[in-house]
């Protein structure tokens, strides 16, 4: 859905169509991806509950004030992704453009983040299959980190389509193939998408390094 | 009929009250079924018959909207009311299914690629086989040593899946003595279609008889109390400990109160989560220091250790 | 683009090219409906071939021509492929992608290269799968319990599930695909109320395809990564619950069986409406009962898991809410047969694989109230009784109306009527043959005799070779299929626009359709279903 053809598909009768079947589908998808996550949310919930002791001992292992930062990051690129739509909508390319470069560096920050974070605790064992020996005595704490590090990689895969989506965006921005507002709604989407991104790790972050903390 | 030929079996013996019970329900959910199956053809029949492209039956006069409305709630609402019965009735005998009465013979399972190993609670063992005595209720406890089984006694309309970690159970009073098939019903790897053997039920008075010739060195519990030492619990909870731990005296069938403040009941699961996973309900007021033994302790010796905490009376010192 | 058409008689979408990149690449639906077809095809094969050799091995309780291990890779090969690779994609991807577009009237699905893909994606996932059956099996059944699967399995479990994780991808774009194209692409005047039927029932399976796939790919990512990494989230050593895998992996495979039987139901109120020539009876009722069946089947997973360690109560629940799910189903049935009365009901073989879903689809589902209340669960689970309960619903039922449906719209897929004759006789015989082979597994179940047993007592004999016999006769009929309808694509009749006298936008466009499908977008003013009271003389054929 790149650089944009204006022109309307084939099956489509008028444009106004094709962009609410185009606003519909993402909104399907991100349906889909809801229960993706979703799964993930429901085995963590189940195991706070039948070993909360071992999920506690975990939890605390982890770092907080990286986490806060990182979430702090992240909100903030959910604002700059949201100014981004705003002056899409209006015409304004140049503010758009420094926007979403800003959105892109938020997001690159974020994975630093997150891989600094996941090279700390492999340095702590806390990598369970490898590394230095699982510092818990807790089997259940190993399960614990077992997701983490499932839910938090998912996380950071989706994150970083998303920011490929927005880079791309902001390219095509910048070498005039993209015009502003007709292609408004292709920054929506995106945004859309990164939205999304953002709050699963709202949802994320408490149920990884509050809940049982 | 060729003799050759193995004779089909298209009646199983009822071996238990719920057996017979069962029949009933499942012949009573037949009928329903097969009648309206019935109706439904029937009316399929008559319809393509009666109104056949080239019949000349009358086509006029088709359903009006208020009789329409009464048809649609009738065919719904008729049947579904009729269903809740076999679902109050079925789900009476499920909670049955899943109470074992106070005081029923004890047998300890263990389920493994592919054999099943039985324990009697005076330590008799045996593989594949599992005598019972008449008459009398009998509870399996039952585990996994890898991945699921389920044990399965067609005679008896009952099954339950052994889950490797936890406990389940499995109860049933049998009615007649002989010899009986018992399965692996869950799909367990390269010879699931063969664990399993025989359910053998006899008088109690044979059973005394076979318990008797069976041998064994030492009961369940009395094996535990051996491994109790040999495993070094006795070093923190043996009567002249001086380590700061609980007292096992009494502990089955007591609601303790956890660290993080929740009251767990301590049955079997509780206990062999105490040995395998001690961080998961740690007891209140006493150090975490009580090591994990998950990995060390074989499903059998679990099930001794087990065994003997139950047979501890209140107050007394291990 | 409408003024362009005004030329002779538009060219049909098969003969809008006919180079291989025509057919591979093209992103016609219909083009894509005819490659699924193929494909699917292909691997109904396999999955028949499959259930063949377990038939065979069945004949006698000692086993004479395959090891346990063969044994046990040929079911959960039978399973994964008949499931994921046929079944699921059966009707939605050949005839709703077909279909759907011009029973809206519109020119193509909402994304057609999204459509393309999903196709592609499904050729490669099934290429895994393949692989895996090559190299040795896998032999963990389809369900994929853990931790046989991640712990214990000597069989080639990864590329297994990694095939099934990857046409779930097939599928979440399918019915995104249908979803976007039915709320943004209906013509003008399609209402929702004026949709067919079909649309309906493929819209609420597009909603559960969306909505549980996704968890079915976390869960078989847990399984690649517990068997892979060694991160242990289903192995009790650590810490983990061998029952969560089977909460997770049946709160997706239960919707799933909707996504199975929902699109039969949409092919039944096509067929019984168009060999009836009546109006549907009741069809705001059979429009819901599809919306109600796809919401209640996220809600009675739990229903597989009665003696699993589930709690009673949690189990008490789930019974009764299948039972609740009855009644949708239950609905559709009596509307269906209500259809046939007053009207002028002819029999050709369409109408006859749909009545035969009816009888086989209600005892299927009868049975599955046997399975659904919890007392009778515990001894019938895991038994030959639930075989036969779902192969009554998914063989019996939905194959039949994939049948169905396929002699159906063969004309107006291919343009040629297919042989009338052989289309009954086969009818008749998946019927009886069906009976034949999956009645005796329900007394089998009853007595007690294990699934996925390779070995079993000598008693069961009898019953086991009857099966094996009833299945001899389904592999024929579902084999000849295959002959005539070739035949017919080169010797059959000519069909014109309309051989059966059906109402709904496909039979006014020509057979086969143009690659535009319309020349001008039609404007609907009438309601689903306007047959006349008095039916109208059809001419099968084209006077050509
Ligand atoms: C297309 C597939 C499909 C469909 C539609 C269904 C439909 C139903 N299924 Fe089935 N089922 C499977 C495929 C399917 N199933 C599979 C594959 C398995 C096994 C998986 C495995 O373990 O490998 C299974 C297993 C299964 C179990 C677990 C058995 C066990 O392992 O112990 C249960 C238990 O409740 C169950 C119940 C039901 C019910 C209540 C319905 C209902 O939706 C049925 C509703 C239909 C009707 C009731 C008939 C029509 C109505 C009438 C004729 C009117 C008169 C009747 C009334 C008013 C009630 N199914
Ligand atoms: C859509 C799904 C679907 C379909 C169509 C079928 C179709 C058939 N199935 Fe299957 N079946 C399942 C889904 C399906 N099945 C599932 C999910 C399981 C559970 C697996 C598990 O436990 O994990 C199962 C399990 C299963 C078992 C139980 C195995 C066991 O537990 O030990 C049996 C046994 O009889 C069986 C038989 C059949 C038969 C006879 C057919 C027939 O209808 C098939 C008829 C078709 C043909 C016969 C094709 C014709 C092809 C040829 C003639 C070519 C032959 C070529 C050679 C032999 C070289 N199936
Ligand atoms: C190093 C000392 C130590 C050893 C050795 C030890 N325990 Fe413990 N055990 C404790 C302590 C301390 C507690 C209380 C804290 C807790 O629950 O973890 C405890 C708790 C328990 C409990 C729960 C008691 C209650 O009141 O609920 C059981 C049961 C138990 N141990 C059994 C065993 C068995 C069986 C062994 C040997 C295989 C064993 N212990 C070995 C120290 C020990
Ligand atoms: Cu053990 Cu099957
Ligand atoms: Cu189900």
């Amino acid at each position: 859905m790149s650089d944009a053809l204006p022109a309307v598909h084939e099956q489509f009768q008028a444009p106004g169509q094709q962009l609410e079947a185009d606003r519909l589908g993402l909104w399907v998808f991100l349906a889909s991806e809801a229960m993706l996550f979703g799964a993930v949310f429901f085995a963590l919930t189940v195991y706070h509950l039948i070993h909360p002791a071992a999920m506690h001992a975990a939890t605390s292992r982890l770092d907080l004030v990286t986490g806060v930062i990182g979430t702090a990051v992240l909100l903030t690129s959910s604002t700059t992704m949201a100014l981004a739509v705003k002056a899409a909508r209006e015409g304004r390319r140049t503010e758009a453009l420094i926007v979403l470069v800003g959105t892109v560096l938020l997001g690159l920050a974020f994975e630093a983040i997150k891989v600094h974070d996941w090279f700390d605790e492999y340095d702590q064992g806390l990598y369970p299959p490898m590394g230095p020996p699982f510092p818990l005595p807790q089997p259940a704490a190993r399960l614990y980190f077992h997701l983490y590090f499932v839910s938090t990689g998912l996380h950071a895969v989706h994150l970083a389509v998303g920011i490929l989506l927005v880079a791309g965006v902001a390219a095509s921005l910048l070498s005039n193939r993209m015009k502003l507002p007709e292609r408004t709604v292709t920054v929506e989407m995106v945004g859309l998408y990164w939205q999304f991104v953002d709050i699963v790790w709202i949802f994320l972050f408490p149920t990884l390094y509050l809940v049982s903390r | 009929m060729n003799p050759l030929l193995p004779q089909p079996r298209l009646a199983l013996p009822q071996l238990s009250n719920y057996a017979a019970e069962y029949d009933w329900l499942f012949f009573a959910m037949s009928v329903f079924s097969v009648v309206f199956v019935t109706a439904i053809f029937i009316a399929i029949l008559y319809f393509a018959i009666k109104y056949r492209a080239g019949s000349p039956a009358d086509r006029t006069d088709r359903i009006r909207f208020r009789s329409r409305v009464i048809l649609e709630s009738s065919w719904s609402l008729i049947p579904f009311v009729l269903l809740l019965v076999f679902f109050v009735w079925a789900g009476k005998m499920y909670v049955a299914w899943s109470m074992p009465p106070k005081g029923a013979l004890e047998i300890a399972v263990v389920g493994k690629q592919w054999m099943w190993k039985f324990q009697h609670p005076g330590g008799q063992r045996e593989i594949n086989t599992l005598h019972v005595p008449l008459g009398q209720p009998v509870k399996l406890v039952m585990t996994s040593q890898d991945v699921i089984h389920s044990l399965f006694v067609p005679a008896l309309r009952i099954k339950m899946d052994a889950i490797p970690g936890r406990y389940t159970n499995l109860w049933f009073t049998a009615k007649e003595t002989g010899k009986y098939h018992l399965h692996c019903a869950e799909y367990c790897g390269t010879d699931h279609s063969v664990m399993g053997g025989w359910l053998i039920v006899m008088t109690p008075a044979d059973y005394q008889t076979w318990l008797a010739q069976a041998g064994t060195d030492l009961s369940l519990a009395g094996a535990g109390a051996a491994l109790f030492r040999k495993y070094g619990c006795s070093g923190c909870h043996g009567a002249n400990s001086t380590v700061h731990a609980p007292s096992l005296g009494g502990l089955f069938g007591t609601t303790v109160r956890t660290e993080d403040g929740r009251e767990v009941l301590a049955d079997e699961g509780y206990i062999r989560d105490c040995i395998t996973v001690p961080g998961k309900n740690r007891v209140a007021g006493y150090p975490p220091i009580m090591p994990n033994f998950s990995g060390k302790i074989s499903e059998g010796d679990l099930i001794k250790l087990i065994a003997y905490i139950r047979s501890l009376p209140p107050g007394a010192r291990p | 683009m409408t003024a362009e058409a005004k030329k002779a008689p538009p060219k049909s979408y098969i003969e809008d090219g006919h180079t291989l990149r025509s057919w591979f690449f093209s992103t016609d639906h219909k083009g894509i409906a005819v490659l699924y077809l193929v494909s699917i095809t292909l691997f109904f094969f396999v999955g028949g071939a499959a259930a063949t050799l377990i038939r065979l091995e069945l004949l006698s309780p000692n086993g004479f021509i395959l090891s346990n291990d063969a044994y046990n890779r040929l079911f959960t090969i039978h399973g994964v492929i008949m499931v994921w690779f046929f079944l699921i994609p059966s009707i939605p991807n050949t005839f709703g992608n077909f279909l759907i577009p011009i029973m809206i009237g519109a020119k193509d699905l909402a994304f057609p290269k999204l459509n393309l893909a999903s196709w592609w994606i499904f050729v490669f996932a099934g290429c895994f799968v393949i692989a895996a059956l090559l190299i040795g099996g896998v032999d963990t059944g389809w369900t994929f319990y853990a931790p046989f699967s991640t712990m214990f399995s000597n069989g080639y479990v990864i590329p297994a599930v990694v095939g099934v994780f990857i046409s779930g991808f097939s599928t979440i774009l399918t019915g995104l695909n249908f979803i976007v194209t039915v709320h943004r692409l209906r013509a003008p005047g399609m209402t929702w109320f004026r949709l067919p039927l079909f649309v309906w029932s493929i819209y609420a399976t597009s909603l559960v395809m969306v909505l549980a796939t996704p968890v079915l790919a976390t869960t078989l990512l847990l399984i690649f990564a517990e068997r892979v990494f060694g991160l242990g989230f289903f192995d009790p050593q650590l810490g983990g619950d061998p029952v969560l895998y089977q909460h997770m992996f049946w709160f997706y495979s239960h919707p799933a069986v909707y996504i199975m039987v929902l699109p039969a139901f949409a092919v039944m109120s096509e067929l019984m409406t168009a060999f009836s020539k009546k109006h549907i009876f009741g069809y705001k009722v059979i429009a819901f009962s599809s919306l109600a069946i796809a919401g209640l089947g996220f809600l009675v997973w739990g229903h597989h898991m009665f003696v699993a360690g589930e709690s009673v109560y949690v189990g008490l629940v789930f019974s009764v809410l299948s039972f609740t799910i009855a009644v949708p189903s239950a609905i559709k049935v009596f509307n269906w047969t209500a259809t046939m009365r007053k009207g002028y009901v002819s029999f050709d073989a369409p109408m006859l694989f749909a009545l035969g879903f009816i009888g086989l689809f209600v005892i299927g589902g009868l049975t599955g109230l046997f399975v659904a209340a919890t007392g009778l669960d515990v001894h019938l689970t895991r038994t030959y009784f639930v075989i036969a309960h779902f192969h009554f619903i998914m063989v019996g039922g939905t194959v039949s109306c994939y049948f169905g449906a396929l002699h159906f719209w063969w004309p107006k897929m291919t343009g040629r009527m297919y042989p009338e004759m052989p289309g009954r006789i086969v009818a008749l015989l998946i019927f009886f043959g069906f009976m034949l082979t999956f009645m005796p597994q329900f007394i089998l179940g009853w007595l007690g005799m294990p699934r996925r047993y390779h070995l079993y007592p000598p008693e069961f004999q009898v019953l086991n070779v009857l099966s094996s016999a009833g299945a001899s006769i389904l592999a024929v009929a579902y084999t000849a299929p295959l002959f005539y309808l070739a035949w017919s694509l080169f010797y059959g009749k000519r069909a014109g626009l309309n051989p059966w006298g059906a109402a709904g936008l496909e039979w006014m466009i020509p057979s086969p359709p143009p690659r535009e499908n319309f020349e001008t977008v039609p404007v609907v003013t009438w309601e689903a279903y306007p047959y006349p009271l008095e039916p109208q003389p059809v001419a099968k054929e084209d006077g050509r």
